[in-house]
């Protein structure tokens, strides 16, 4: 059976008629209890199972998820990976996660397809060009890239974008993070678990978490639909569903869940290599390697947890990118969906203690949590092996709530999720 | 489109109302000490729940603020009612 990726095992696989691939994750039967269990099978919580096992030398872990692997919200974002924050807490969360990003393909032997194509966060007006060269300095202060561009190189780098004299959002430049770009997201989620699974995390899939086995105000195991599992230590990294968990769990949580939209187009010639995003129109896009175009744009008005979206914003998203590419608006689009992501008061992560003892959070990640997918999981596996913060998570405790030490990215870098 | 039920105006689009927040949390007593943890309570936590959710709206046309009791997961709307009104 082959399990290791090389151009050598791939030649020798196509000669024997792709037969011997062994499949990439085990699917055990949960065991009775384990060390550590992890409730989600997105990203986030197969990253901290494999961070957990790699760094920490952890062996008895599972990681829980009621339907499959990267179903959540993993599966269903627009793949764009920054660090273009304002604070420098954010800075060092999202640059970390940049970093482990360009190593990860090797680190796991899968390759993620981290594209390194750049970013662009559009400046439509002279004050707004200010505060672009404002976002560009703090980037550069806390250590991430990031250049400031003029029209003429936005020009340059999308020329598809809408320099027409009659644009309704003219363009003046932007803010440009040349390491930022695009990855795979299923591969995100099956690179983790194949490593984890390697490193003998328990990856058990279909099986949802219904309550938490609470004795004496403390957490000792999971009650799922295959049966009570016991565990040291439960990390939940349930994304929209985080407020579900808590109610069972006896804690609560600052979020709400929205509905996020995403749209693909059909496949058309080589038309931008890079991301844009403008914060006026709120809309984004960037091109898949198929060619179809990968659409996003801002929350949903209503809290929800029905996995579709809402036609007004639908409205908004797209005319949005009508405005920014006008040569897009006979493109078709071609499949449509939604994810639930939760919403922070301050837009930014919440990673520490739930509450209630021996559950841990790692959630709020709203609608930019796979930018930091290998960064969640390995601070959340440092949280949970430990019991105390790493200093680049310690300020993301939910304490801050209390204390006010709050991290306002969306007053901060104008980016609301 | 979705039509919400304003209590004053009847069914309209969804678009002319606005998400206020959870229902039945009041303000803390300012002429009390209160804890830091109970103005986080107040200001920042909520149920956020997974089908029936009470909360307060507003339906800008008109202004008025009322509690409308939604279903978050089908999007169905379970009544609505003025601030003032006790529901039946
Ligand atoms: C349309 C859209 C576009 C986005 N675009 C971007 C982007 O361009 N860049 C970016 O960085 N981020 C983006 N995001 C946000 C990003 O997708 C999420 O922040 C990130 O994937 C969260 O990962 P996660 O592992 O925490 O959650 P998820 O991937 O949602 O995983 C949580 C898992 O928990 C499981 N679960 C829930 N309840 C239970 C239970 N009771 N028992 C067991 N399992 C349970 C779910 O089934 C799910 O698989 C986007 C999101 C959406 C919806
Ligand atoms: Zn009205």
């Amino acid at each position: 059976m082959t399990r290791h990726f090389s151009t050598f095992s791939v030649i020798r696989e196509g000669l024997k008629g792709h037969t011997g691939w062994a499949p990439l994750w085990r699917s055990p039967a949960p065991k009775d209890a384990y060390d550590i269990i992890i409730v989600g099978g997105g990203g986030h919580g197969l990253a901290t199972a494999y961070y957990l096992a790699k760094n920490h030398g952890l062996k008895n872990i599972a990681v829980i998820e009621k339907g499959w692997l990267g179903g959540g919200n993993t599966g269903r974002n627009t793949t764009v990976i920054r660090s273009n924050y304002f604070y420098p807490e954010s800075t060092a969360l999202y640059d970390l996660s940049v970093r482990l990003y360009e190593g990860l393909s090797k680190d796991i032997n899968y390759n993620v397809m981290f594209s390194q194509r750049g970013m662009m966060v559009l400046a439509h007006s002279d004050a707004e060009m200010e505060m672009a060269a404002r976002t560009v300095n703090a980037m550069q202060l806390g250590g991430a890239d990031a250049e400031l561009l003029d029209a003429r190189a936005v020009q340059k780098k999308a020329p598809v974008l809408n320099f027409r004299d009659d644009a309704r959002y003219p363009i003046h430049g932007a803010i440009f993070q040349g390491r930022g770009g695009t990855g795979r997201h299923d591969a995100v989620a099956w690179g983790y678990a194949r490593a984890a699974d390697r490193l003998g995390v328990d990856i058990i899939q279909n099986c949802e978490v219904s309550g938490f086995l609470i004795e004496g105000g403390v957490c000792k195991g999971v009650e799922t639909s295959q049966g009570l599992i016991k565990a040291g230590r439960v990390g939940v990294a349930t994304a929209g569903h985080s407020s579900d968990l808590a109610a069972m769990g006896g804690y609560k949580l600052p979020l709400h869940s929205y509905a996020l939209q995403a749209f693909v187009t059909e496949a058309i010639k080589p038309f931008m290599d890079t991301v844009a995003f403008s914060p006026m129109t709120g809309s984004y896009f960037s091109q898949s390697d198929k060619g179809g175009l990968v659409i996003g744009g801002g929350l949903d008005r209503i809290p929800s947890y029905g996995q579709r979206g809402n036609v007004p914003v639908q409205e908004t998203v797209l005319s949005g990118i009508i405005d920014m590419a006008p040569a897009l608006a006979k493109v078709k689009l071609l499949r449509h969906w939604a994810g639930i992501v939760d919403v922070s008061p301050d837009s930014s992560p919440l990673i520490g203690p739930s509450g209630t003892d021996g559950i841990f959070i790692n959630c709020g990640w709203g609608t930019g949590g796979f930018k930091a997918i290998p960064a969640g999981g390995y601070l959340f596996a440092h949280l949970l092996a430990t019991g105390t913060h790493h200093d680049i998570s310690r300020p993301f405790d939910p304490d801050r709530f209390q204390t006010g030490h709050l991290i306002d990215e969306a007053s901060g870098s104008g980016i609301a999720h | 489109m979705q039509q919400f039920p304003c209590p004053f105006c009847g069914l309209r689009d969804e678009r002319e109302f606005h998400f206020a927040g959870e229902a039945g949390k009041p303000r803390p007593d300012t002429t009390q000490p209160i804890s830091d943890a109970d103005w986080a309570k107040y200001l920042f936590y909520c149920a956020n729940a997974k089908g029936a959710s009470h909360e307060v709206w507003v339906h800008t046309t008109c202004q008025e603020y009322f509690v409308m009791t939604r279903d978050t997961v089908t999007m169905a709307v379970l009544g609505t009612h003025a601030l003032h009104e006790v529901p039946a």
